[in-house]
């Protein structure tokens, strides 16, 4: 199914001609609204009236995290607060929140932006939609709410949590799409499988998945373990929140919504444009948002765009999943070290080990320490020293192998680490620099 | 005779290893015979009691990667060469031995000793 033909499968030169329509309205209404905007393109002496293509938007200064913190905290809002009728922050890492702001309209376009999306996962009007991610600051759970509500499906709010809870509403309410991040998907398998509930004794269908980067192995796991065709959701709460892409039943990359966001991948380094399936960092412009456009905004994330045209008949640009984040890379030793690297590694032990992981960094003696902790897989028979040496003695030659640099491994009981009910907290880094 | 031991991975933290005996002490499980095999990283006990199986699934519930091996208790004569005549034997009949150690409890004159051994079945009909 898919929620606007129109707009999801329109021809190329249709969605680019929207496009740029929307770019130089965008681009005029930052210039003529926002101050740091209009400051930014003067010292760079580019003026609305110089995009003229698509490709004009590289003309443009590109809007980062920083300049959210310069202008904390409505700074960069391109409307007054009597038009802005929702305010969302992003769970910032580090410093203050970044503060979003939504117009009735831009709320209307995050609806429909999600209802495309929950489609995608084959949701409709019959659908019980279970929203397991977290409602308040955070863009998550309101998110996927609105867009169940667009689509008409019976919402149940359940935010983030109490997984005991969870899995009796998913039970007695026959709840068909789960959206929720897939490390609590994870959690909620495990509690699902601990209570002795089979599967196929839950009427769920599809999950929706996102707000952090997880891998193929992770999406199995979730897929088996709940019995359901699992999805990938992507967005940020500084652009919109949930729903900026989605992945269909294909599988293959997420469906940007280009006729509300114009994306470009650069190289980090150089800040160029990559060419298409390379790797590079996700540029967004949002052309349709009136509370709080970004125009050229460096998302961090590390993805490559796919143009080839998808099996489920929509025409939109692909972005593949997220490798990761230039700002959640650990410089060890060095090396560029990425947390999904390291769960590729720990996937391929599903035998013996849990997805449940932390990696602790440190510094002793001016080297950096890198250690991995993870669970041993339920119903393990250990009785041989050897066989746990062994195991351990793989895995860090597996972990050598990826990463290129050693890691420590730690094996630890199953349950020992928390467990996460909403973004997991992958790594602990105690080294100060 | 054949003894079902069990086998529990303990963290090596200050204290894992006082919740495990925790765990079994508040379910009144008697521990017969116990060993640990330790690295830098980690442990395994290795324990007898009366009911490995119920305890074996009470370590699970309590999170412990637990699980049941086969090992065999022999009598020994407590004095010198006991333990020697009953390896001895083994040795003769080729049948290797990964670990050994002994119960908590012992008799007057008599020594049990818990053995881990390649061929249990064919090591107890040597061993008489």
């Amino acid at each position: 199914m898919i929620w606007n033909k129109e707009m999801e499968c329109a021809d190329r030169d249709t969605m680019r001609a929207l496009q740029l329509k929307r770019l130089k309205k965008t681009v005029k209404h930052v210039y003529d609204n926002v101050s740091p905007y209009r400051k930014k393109m003067d010292e760079s002496g580019v003026r609305p009236e110089d995009i003229n293509t698509l490709d004009d938007i590289r003309k443009l200064p590109f809007t980062t995290k920083e300049d959210l913190a310069e202008n904390y905290p409505t700074g960069l809002f391109a409307m007054p607060m009597h038009d802005i009728v929702r305010i969302h922050a992003s769970s910032g890492t580090t410093g203050k929140p970044k503060i979003v702001g939504y117009t009735q309209n831009d709320l209307a376009m995050w609806g429909e932006c999600v209802a495309r999306s929950l489609t995608m996962a084959g949701a409709d009007k019959d659908s019980v939609v279970h929203v397991s991610y977290g409602y308040g600051l955070f863009t998550g759970g309101l998110g996927a709410h609105i867009g169940a509500e667009t689509i008409g499906a019976t919402v149940i709010p359940m935010s983030s949590g109490n997984t005991q809870k969870q899995i009796t509403f998913l039970q007695d309410m026959k709840s068909t799409v789960l959206c929720c991040t897939p490390s609590y998907a994870l959690t909620i398998a495990e509690g699902v499988a601990k209570a002795g509930i089979r599967p196929e004794d839950l009427a769920l269908k599809a999950g929706v998945f996102g707000a952090e980067p997880w891998t193929q192995a992770m999406r199995d796991k979730i897929e088996t373990g709940l019995g359901i065709k699992a999805h990938d959701i992507y967005g940020l709460s500084e652009v919109m929140g949930p729903g900026v892409s989605t992945s269909c039943d294909e599988n293959n990359g997420m469906h940007i919504q280009e006729d509300y966001f114009y994306v470009e991948i650069i190289n980090p380094d150089t800040l160029e444009p990559v060419a298409d399936g390379e790797k590079g960092e996700l540029v967004i412009t949002t052309i349709a948002k009136e509370g709080m456009p970004l125009v050229r905004y460096r998302t961090r994330d590390i993805c490559y765009l796919m143009r080839e045209k998808c099996a489920c008949g929509r025409t939109t640009v692909r972005m593949s999943r997220v490798f990761g984040r230039t700002d959640d890379m650990l410089i060890i030793r060095g090396v560029n070290v990425f947390p999904s690297q390291v769960e590729t590694v720990i996937a391929k032990f599903d035998k013996e080990l849990t997805m449940n992981y932390k990696l602790y960094v440190g510094r002793e003696h001016n080297t950096d320490t890198f250690e991995l902790a993870v669970e041993l897989a339920e119903g393990l028979a250990i009785d041989d020293i050897r066989f746990v040496e062994a195991l351990k003695g793989k895995v860090e030659h597996a972990l050598r192998d990826m990463l290129g640099i050693g890691c420590k491994v730690r094996l630890l009981n199953e349950g020992t680490l928390p467990r996460s009910e909403g973004k997991a907290v992958r790594v602990e880094d105690t080294r100060k620099l | 005779m054949l003894v079902k031991q069990m086998s529990v991975f303990v963290e090596n933290t200050t204290g894992r290893l006082a919740d495990l005996t925790g765990v079994l002490a508040a379910n009144g499980i008697d521990i017969i015979a116990c060993t640990i095999a330790d690295t830098v990283d980690f442990g395994i006990l290795r324990c007898i009691v009366e009911d490995p199986e119920k305890a074996t699934e009470i370590l699970k519930e309590h999170g412990f990667t637990a699980s049941i091996t086969e090992v065999i208790a022999v009598s020994a004569e407590d004095k010198p060469g006991g333990l020697d005549k009953i390896l001895r034997s083994l040795a003769e009949a080729e049948i290797g031995v990964d670990y050994i150690y002994s119960t908590i409890r012992s008799k007057e004159g008599e020594a049990i000793i818990i053995m881990k051994v390649a061929d249990p079945k064919k090591a107890l009909s040597i061993l008489g």
